[in-house]
């Protein structure tokens, strides 16, 4: 018996559609390789997981810090290229692996730490525009130290033998597929995602989680009662940071290659935001949630729109909008609406909890709220 | 003869606070009434929500035979209400002058303001004349002060709604505008009038109201009640 | 709006800049081009730049799509310069302002309207909620890049220059390109338009008060709603208008043109402190003339020049050049 409340930090899911869900979920990705044999479908179960980590992580800083941050995809990039250069440098063996991954885990604790001082010295809406010229400065820096990160074109690379898709562990079919590389891979990304998803649930169920919530609902209560917030804020940040970096050495594992615009893209940025809002701010099964549902429709969505272009060809305005290059204004239109209807997020809206970022908060809420943080009352 | 503003069973809410709970309160033309009330009685509040600034949750709130407790406060002001509130709301970047001509609706430049009812307004407010085309942030307190009522009858206006106008201001200061109010009362403007300070209050009150656990327990001419000091005493705890 | 008059200390910083860039140029006719193409770009900056601030200043909104209103006055221009192409290229300089006076126009009606239909169904829900608006505009940035796409096409377009602004005034061996000086001297007209507006009209009084205590202003009988929505409209138009002189000065056009801005604006505007319209200027004015020196003189710093500018004007004062210190 699987002692579920202990699990996951007493957060439990607290719906039964959300519970079905997850567990339908969790034995879809268990089931991965061997359920979905296209290529397009497993990168989908990848990109899902790994996702759901970085918008966990975002959520850390949003929901529960109250920090808008547009960089997190710079420390997505350091994972990533970290892996990828170690590898070019040193071959492709594990040690490379894990000299790469200490090395980006390290620039990117300092760096956080930085913008985490930086921010003491700002107001939150600077600090999140300043967060956005800081990602852009960092993508052009990857593409212009291109002896180093490989310019516009980024890294490709090999991995340890065991996880190439050359490599075979056993030589007959297991149900149906060969396990090779690729699936080995598949299934330490599943591994690294489950442990990490447990920790950041741990972590945000902490007493360091509910003074965290103290400090998004009243900043100066806080302070005032005692708490360091400087010092709360800036480990918050160096620890969605980690997360954050070792997502990225994931991706380019997968991959095997890193590039501007697979590992620090404003798209990457748009995706975490989406994902996040759409599943629910402040859960953290929102990140999970959302990044299912997100990227399973932004993987099939241009063939919907191609199924639905055919049926409208002949008029010609209609045709252009639901044309499968413009996917990305109906991803637009469908972000406006969730964030306007769906506040708290269909984790929300199943728990039929009101949204931690619901558009007005009176004062009185937001006082109620705060001194529940406090006692550990959830929600 | 129908009083100029009437609160009728008037309830507001602020968040959960259930702060007025039942207001009924008559202001008549001409006159000044005192609202008066120990601290935290919601004596602001039923002035805010007079002018829309709060929303009311119940009751009704007539203005000269209009309803006015649905409408924006823009739209309230514009019936005729000025309102100098607590913190006296003073743009400090302006200067005086852009302060008075804010205040002056209908007028596009300060020369369309009318020139005599400004000369008198400066008769009462010697300061608002000297400091002129100073930044207003710039003036002590009881200068700001006498900004703001002058703001409040740079045009005629049908009702003043002021919010403790002798709070933090020197004594001699106080007796300045007390004059000027009193100027006011004489030209026949019907005041509502917050006040702490009962002696200052006392010298213009025509009517008294009091404002008690969000309802008004009194209501009378105000020399009954400044006569009766076990009023007094049971109503503020404390007798002039 | 106002500058305190105590605070020049930062005004200097331009002088300072030029002369350091001098000095470190040496040719005082390459630095004539530098310094004239730094101020004009920074004046474009500037008319884009100085709808976002006035209207976070005053409406407490931070609008993530500023850049598509850009966009869409470039495109709108060009649409009239396609259909006006013989009254561009003709040497009667009044065909010329005739066309170029149209596009103008066009581009700042289509932005006013695509800007009021913006605040109503985007802005107007969630004032007073930072994180909302800033999620809720970037959608409809990225929207609205999606229709440009729609109605005009991905493919790069090619921006005309009307005839007359074509070529250069020379003096002597420096010349300078005439387009620049205009782009200048219009940037300059809408500085000086605003601040006549913000310090001799009425409307200017509004805004200034609203930013401050918008409550009594509207307890003194004005609608500040609709305030607010002109001022927005108004920020859009001027986005618009800034993308016309944008288009010509980049000479070619993609949909992107916006958003590829929006870093840039927010640095600006970062510079120079939210609201501040004097910060705007000179956030403008600093950016494009270190980019044009930096570009001479040390082409891959330029592009990290704005962060650089940014983080050394943070960390002397955190609230930008001319931020006001009470938000």
């Amino acid at each position: 018996m699987i002692p579920w409340s202990r699990l996951l930090s007493n957060d439990l899911p607290r719906s039964r559609i959300l519970a079905v869900f997850l567990i339908a979920l969790m034995l879809a990705l268990i089931v991965g390789p061997f359920g979905f044999t296209g290529a397009k479908s497993l990168s989908i179960c990848v990109k899902i997981l790994i996702f759901a980590v970085l918008a966990a992580s975002f959520d850390l800083l949003l929901g529960y810090t109250g920090i808008v941050s547009f960089a997190h995809t710079v420390f997505f990039g350091i994972g990533a290229y970290g892996v990828s250069i170690a590898i070019v440098h040193m071959g492709a063996n594990w040690s490379a692996v894990a000299i790469g991954t200490l090395a980006a885990l390290l620039l990117s604790v300092v760096l956080a730490f930085l913008i985490g001082l930086f921010s003491l010295r700002v107001k939150a809406i600077f600090f999140s525009m300043i967060t956005l010229a800081l990602a852009s400065a960092a993508q052009t820096l990857a593409v212009q130290l291109s002896s180093v990160t490989g310019g516009e074109d980024g890294i490709i690379f090999r991995l340890p033998p065991v996880l190439m898709p050359s490599f075979r562990l056993f030589d007959e079919r297991v149900f149906g597929i060969f396990v090779d590389g690729r699936v080995i891979a598949y299934y330490l990304i599943l591994v690294a995602v489950a442990l990490m998803l447990l920790a950041i649930l741990r972590i945000v169920n902490s007493p360091f989680g509910r003074v965290l919530l103290a400090i998004r609902d009243n900043e100066f209560r806080a302070e005032a009662i005692g708490y360091p917030v400087v010092r709360f804020r800036i480990i918050s940040s160096v620890i969605a940071a980690v997360f954050a970096c070792l997502c990225g050495a994931l991706l380019s594992i997968w991959l095997r290659y890193a590039g501007p615009d697979a590992a620090l893209s404003f798209e990457i940025m748009l995706d975490i935001l989406i994902i996040v809002i759409i599943g629910g701010v402040g859960t953290i099964y929102g990140a999970v949630v959302g990044s299912a549902v997100f990227l399973f429709a932004q993987g099939y969505l241009q063939e919907w729109l191609k199924l639905a272009g055919a049926k409208l060809a002949g008029i010609p305005l209609l045709e252009q909008l639901l044309s499968p290059d413009r996917w990305m204004l109906w991803l637009g239109v469908f972000f406006i609406l969730g964030v306007y209807y769906l506040p708290s997020g269909l984790v929300g809206m199943l728990r039929g909890t009101v949204a931690a970022t619901a558009p007005i908060q009176s004062r009185q809420r937001r006082r109620l709220a705060f001194a529940d943080r406090l006692l550990g009352r959830n929600k | 003869m129908s009083p100029l503003l009437s609160l009728n069973g008037v309830h507001t809410h602020i968040g959960l606070y259930h702060i007025l709970q039942g207001v009924d309160l008559e202001v008549e033309s001409n006159k000044v009434t005192l609202l008066l009330g120990r601290n935290g009685a919601g004596k602001t509040t039923t002035l805010r929500t007079i002018m829309g600034l709060w929303k009311a949750s119940g009751g009704t709130i007539t203005f000269r035979e209009n309803s006015i407790a649905q409408r924006s406060t823009s739209e309230i002001s514009r019936l005729g209400i000025a309102y100098v509130p607590e913190n006296m709301g003073i743009f400090p970047d302006l200067t005086v002058k852009e302060n008075m001509l804010l205040a002056a609706r209908g007028a596009a430049k300060v020369k369309d303001i009318d020139q005599a009812r400004l000369e008198w307004i400066f008769s009462l407010f010697p300061a608002v004349h000297r400091f002129w085309n100073k930044p207003a942030g710039k003036l002590s307190g009881g200068q700001k002060q006498m900004v703001a009522v002058a703001r409040a009858i740079v045009e005629p206006r049908d009702l003043l709604l002021i919010d403790e106008p002798s709070k933090g201001l020197a004594p001699a200061i106080i007796n300045n505008m007390a004059d000027a109010l009193m100027q006011l009362k004489a030209k026949g403007v019907s005041i509502l009038l917050v006040e702490q300070n009962l002696n200052f209050a006392r010298r213009l009150g025509d009517n008294v109201a009091i404002l008690d656990g969000g309802k008004i327990v009194h209501a009378s001419p105000s020399d009954e009640w400044f006569a009766r000091e076990d009023l007094q005493q049971a109503h503020l705890g404390l007798t002039l | 709006m106002k500058i305190n008059q105590a605070d020049l200390i930062p005004i200097l910083i331009v002088p300072a800049l030029m002369l350091i860039g001098f000095l470190a140029i040496g040719s005082l006719s390459t630095w004539l081009t530098l310094t004239i193409a730094g101020l004009a770009m920074g004046m474009i900056i500037y008319t884009i730049a100085s709808g976002l601030t006035v209207v976070f200043g005053l409406m407490d909104v931070l609008n993530f799509g500023h850049g598509v209103f850009i966009t869409l006055g470039a495109y709108l221009a060009v649409s009239i310069f396609a259909g006006m192409h013989g009254f561009l290229l003709s040497p009667d300089i009044l065909r010329n302002l005739l066309a170029i006076g149209a596009a103008i126009a066009l581009a700042v009606v289509g932005t006013a309207i695509a800007g009021a239909i913006f605040e109503r169904l985007l802005v107007k829900p969630v004032y007073g909620d930072h994180l909302m608006q800033i999620l809720v505009t970037m959608g409809g940035l990225i929207v609205g890049e999606e229709l440009i796409k729609v109605v005009w096409g991905v493919e790069q377009v090619n921006v005309p220059i009307p005839a007359f602004l074509k070529g250069v005034f020379a003096y002597g061996d420096f010349a300078v390109e005439k387009f620049r000086v205009y782009a200048f001297a219009v940037g300059l007209i809408a500085f000086l338009g605003q601040m006549y507006v913000f310090s001799q009209t009425k409307t200017g009084l509004l805004i200034r008060a609203s930013v401050h205590d918008r409550e009594m202003v509207e307890a003194l009988g004005y609608g500040v709603r609709r305030l607010f929505v002109g001022t927005f409209i108004a920020g859009c138009a001027l986005a618009g208008l800034g993308g016309v002189m944008w288009g010509m000065y980049q000479q070619t056009l993609v949909p992107q043109i916006g958003s590829q801005m929006t870093v840039l604006i927010f640095i600006v505007v970062i510079i120079g402190g939210l609201g501040s319209t004097w910060g705007a200027l000179l956030g403008s004015i600093l950016v494009g003339i270190v980019a044009n020196y930096a570009g001479f003189l040390a082409p891959t710093f330029a592009l990290f020049s704005n962060i650089a500018i940014m983080t050394a004007v943070l960390l002397w004062r955190p609230q930008g050049l001319y931020g006001a210190a009470a938000r």
